[in-house]
């Protein structure tokens, strides 16, 4: 049903369904699809051997627009639903995509153990900090005092930061992009796809109708230089227009401050993503009084779930090669009448 | 035996009193090793040539303190020369290792029942704890049964003293003296329990050989202590029993089985995915011993999570299971519907314990009817089927696996805590002797489209990833009958609407017709029943048409959809009862489907169904009818 373009490489095209994409028009999820498709035909990813999962949302529409395997589930519950595919058959390769009601609210448990059990998918949250297809109420990542149809005078709950919790949980893959951020985003999901276990990528992705601008004051392009860092393993923490800033420990305190070059840039911390307390404080790291981190974080491999699973599975399978249905109904104490 | 009005022959064989069938129910504290002790017992039983069930009874609490009434564990086996079909309405010999045992079970004796009990138990300490104020062996309280009060605890710590073992371990072993009498009383062979106990402490040579001291110590009392009441053992004679290899099997071990045997002739990988619940939590330890089958279990966070990744296994090409209890099913429904809707096999087993809400996790109900059939948003059919009894879980298992395979389709198994923890003989089949079709994964890209389907039984193509050339998209809004994309059209949910009504309706073309287990086709009463009620309704009808009442057993299997002949079955009958452990929900699914009269006999007291009151119910229905004809 997927015409494939001719000669050997597949486009970005190639990984687009026939389905018309229903989302509001100058939505982020419109950079996203095309990144991912970008990123797919660069990686040369088989189609037949890709399956992109979502649960309900405006972000979980995404695998009808992908030209590979997909299933759009049930509200929170894609995480799950994946592990199932994965552990299934490992040879798959298994994208999840959701938004911050889908992954923080109702399938924040979820969330927490496919990370904690480092299952080898990516996860891409699409975060705007506002419930979209239910018409605007406010989320879990939305700020407090947020006004919106459930919140009139202002939300009371403070959100829930999306990198800290996924390094709580125990994620080994931290990355964080901009959806209209096209290159870097396609880097980033790279990076994310080269990860076996679970790689966790936070989108700020910005809802033009019900949360516009909600990421402006580091993504607008007047503030972005000054307002964000793209980190990378073995690389200064600098940024800034002139690329004169950067991030180096307060003395005597467990805490960034900023410093300009040329003062002291000795100091410069450099970026080492396997170490999960830089990590930490560079995902609390909040404009304007610092630049918000993106890029790989953190990345500190460890044994997947699958991996552990298929592990045990060929042990039990050495240990009883003859495994035998009609013996085991056999096994232990039997008698002739 | 089942029911006092077909106690056995009183003849004798070798000096002992034959009876026809026996009840012996072990009680005593969580620690005492009351189900160890019921488990041996049941396999020289078993050795032995008789037919048997047995029940299981265990506390909710853990490690309940010792002497308290409710950390009491109770074992029953029915055994005896004929066929058994329950664990038996009471026991005739109550062996109680304290007064709290004695206590907690004595309602269920008659008048004459033997009572056998550790006299050195009856401590003041362990009155008061039991909630006696005088101690019961002493007050005439229990003049109406014929009471065996033994020094059992003392008798144990003398036949283990030469093994040298410490006081506390001694007294762990009165349970194997007590069964050491119980094998003198019934005639048994203590060698099997012999060689198991060795086994059993490979590691601690000194604790099999007190064990042993002890179980030869209490058959050793039996032949040569005169036993208050003149008693001398009984013999009962071996079953008429079909021949063949036979092993006993409890129900949860037996679906676990059935479940790798189902797997294996679709040739599929078997996932489950299951959050731990009582009673249904025996599913997941069985199966996670089995990798070497290729067999994956999955610990999932919550009981969405469990179902969710049961249908992302299916997705992928494996055949995804579920398991739980009537709460965690509720949790699961949403994920259900998405299962419907994607049209994937699924196996979901509900181990029914009663409710609402936690209720009694260890006591049996039959009450999630209603939550199988119907407990979905929106028109949402599957396909349901339950499990009489622990040796059938094997056949119900494959069955679940072939429907759910066969017509691309989630299937309720529903069991209950009574056959889960039950036990019974069973002759072990050939699994290569099952029909099975194995299913055929879709491959073919020309014309292919998701919800292609059989055109005999609607099931959809099943095209899992991994496929190349047939990518495609599955969810849960509603799909274009033809293409399989999202469609909001009117017109196509209707149709899709009924074709998901019509597939499922159509599994019933591949069932067989609805036939009686014991009688006629028709008749003055047909006593409907299903799930783990089989036993008692089947001894009672037995019972009854050995008075002369024209009655027959239908025991349905298969509850969604219903067998395709039912309807004209029941109507054959003047009347149809239906007894089940709930408020009538098999009554009212009948009584929707085919507009027959029927009534119900309902019980939910945690507790299976007697045969007495089966017989009773029935005796009681058919001679008002009687009565009344005389009066017209």
């Amino acid at each position: 049903m997927n015409e494939v373009a001719s000669g050997d490489r597949l486009t970005p095209k190639d990984y687009a369904s026939d389905q018309e994409i229903r989302w509001c028009p100058g939505c982020g999820d419109y950079a996203i699809v095309t990144a991912v498709q970008r990123t797919l035909a660069d990686l040369a990813v088989a189609r037949d051997k890709t399956v992109f999962v979502s649960g309900i949302g405006c972000a979980s529409r995404f695998p009808y627009y992908m030209a590979t395997y997909g299933f759009h589930t049930i509200h929170g519950r894609a995480p799950a639903i994946a592990t199932g595919i994965k552990l299934t058959n490992p040879e798959l390769d298994v994208w999840v995509i959701s938004g911050d009601g889908d992954a923080l609210s109702i399938g924040g448990n979820h969330l927490l153990h496919v990370l904690r059990r480092n299952l080898d998918i990516q996860f891409l949250l699409f975060n705007n900090e506002i419930y979209g297809l239910t018409k605007g109420q406010y989320s879990p990542t939305s700020r407090s005092g947020t006004r919106s149809p459930s919140t009139p005078t202002g939300s009371i709950d403070r959100p829930v930061a999306p990198a800290s919790f996924a390094l709580g949980a125990g994620a080994r893959f931290l990355a964080r992009a901009v959806d209209t951020q096209r290159n870097h985003l396609c880097d980033v999901l790279k990076r994310a796809h080269a990860h076996r276990g679970a790689s966790f990528v936070e989108i700020f992705q910005n809802c033009i109708v019900y949360n516009d601008d909600v990421f402006a004051g580091f993504t607008h392009k007047d503030v972005a230089d000054d307002a964000q860092i793209r980190v990378e393993h073995g690389k200064p923490l600098i940024f800034g227009k002139e690329r004169n800033r950067g991030l180096r420990l307060a003395q005597g305190r467990m805490a960034f401050e900023v410093a300009t070059l040329g003062e002291g840039e000795g100091d410069i911390l450099v970026h080492d993503e396997t170490d999960r307390v830089l990590a930490l404080m560079l995902a609390e790291l909040a404009p304007p009084a610092f630049p918000m981190a993106l890029g790989v974080l953190y990345c500190d491999p460890a044994e997947s779930f699958d991996a552990a699973l298929a592990a045990q599975m060929e042990h039990a399978k050495a240990e009883a090669p003859d495994a035998d249905v009609n013996a085991l109904l056999r096994q232990g104490h039997t008698w002739r009448v | 035996m089942e029911k006092a009005a077909t106690r056995g022959s009183d003849g004798e064989v070798g000096g002992r009193r034959e009876l026809e069938t026996v009840v012996v129910r072990f009680a005593g504290d969580s620690g005492d090793g009351i189900q160890l002790t019921g488990g041996q017992f049941t396999q020289v039983t078993a050795l032995a040539g008789n037919d048997l069930t047995t029940f299981p009874d265990f506390p909710a609490e853990i490690r309940a303190p010792t002497g308290t009434t409710y950390g009491i564990s109770t074992f029953q086996i029915n055994f005896g020369g004929r066929r058994i079909m329950t664990a038996g309405d009471r026991p005739d010999v109550l062996v109680a290792l304290n007064p709290a045992a004695l206590k907690v079970n004595l309602a269920d004796l008659a008048p004459g029942d033997q009572i056998i009990t550790d006299a050195g138990a009856y401590t003041e300490r362990n009155l008061r704890k039991a909630g006696y104020g005088a101690n019961p062996l002493e007050d005439g309280s229990l003049k109406k049964y014929r009471v065996i009060p033994i020094e059992i605890s003392k008798l144990t710590l003398e036949a283990v003293k030469p093994v040298g073992i410490s006081q506390k371990d001694g007294l762990r072993c009165k349970n194997l003296w007590t069964l050491g009498l119980i094998y003198w009383l019934y005639d048994r062979d203590r060698q099997p329990t012999i060689e198991w106990l060795h086994r059993k402490f490979e590691g601690r040579p000194e604790l099999a050989e007190a064990n042993v001291a002890a179980l030869n110590a209490g058959h050793a009392y039996g032949e040569t202590v005169e036993l208050e009441g003149e008693v001398k053992g009984f013999a009962v004679r071996q079953a008429q029993i079909e021949p063949g290899l036979y092993r006993n099997v409890t129900g949860g071990e037996a679906l676990s089985w059935g479940l790798v045997a189902g797997a294996e002739l679709a040739g599929l990988k078997l996932f489950l995915g299951s959050y731990p619940i009582t009673p249904a939590s025996t599913l997941l330890h069985l199966l996670a011993r089995l990798k070497h089958f290729g067999v994956v279990t999955f610990q999932a966070e919550d009981e969405m999570a469990a179902i969710c990744a049961a249908i992302g296994a299916s997705y992928a090409g494996g055949i995804g299971v579920t398991s739980s209890s009537g709460p965690g099913i509720a949790l699961k429904a949403e994920a259900l519907g998405l299962a419907i809707s994607a049209e994937l096999p699924l196996v979901v087993v509900n181990t029914q314990r009663a409710g609402p809400s936690t209720g009694l996790p260890t006591k049996t109900e039959q009450s999630d009817l209603f939550q199988a059939v119907f407990g979905r948003n929106a028109d949402s059919p599957l396909a349901v089927i339950a499990a009489r009894s622990p040796a059938d879980c094997f056949e119900v298992g494959v069955e679940a696996i072939r429907i759910a395979t066969r017509h691309m389709t989630p299937v309720m198994v529903l069991s209950d805590g009574y056959i889960a923890n039950a036990s019974e003989p069973w002759l072990i089949p050939d699994v290569g002797d099952f029909a099975f079709e194995p299913p055929k994964f879709h491959t073919e890209p020309d014309g292919f489209q998701p919800y292609l389907r059989d055109p005999d039984n609607l099931a959809r193509v099943w095209a899992i990833p991994g496929t190349p050339g047939i990518e495609h998209r599955v969810g849960g809004i509603e799909k274009d009958h033809d293409t399989g994309n999202i469609s909001y059209d009117p017109a196509n949910h209707q149709r899709m609407t009924d074709v998901r009504a019509e597939k499922v309706a159509r599994i019933a073309d591949d069932l067989p017709l609805q036939t009686p287990e014991i009688g006629e086709a028709s008749g003055r009463m047909a006593v409907v029943g299903w799930g783990s009620t089989f036993g008692a309704i089947g001894r009672a009808v037995i019972n009854l048409r050995a008075e002369g009442y024209e009655v027959s057993q239908i025991h349905l299997r298969h509850i969604w959809p219903l067998p395709r002949n039912l309807g004209e079955l029941l109507a054959g009958f003047d009347s149809v009862l239906v007894a089940e452990m709930n408020t009538g929900q098999l009554k009212m699914l009948l009584r929707g489907q085919f507009l027959v009269p029927a009534e119900g006999l309902n019980k939910v007291t945690g507790q299976p169904f007697k045969i007495s009151e089966i017989e009773f119910a029935v005796r009681t229905r058919l001679e008002k009818e009687d009565e009344r004809s005389r009066v017209r």
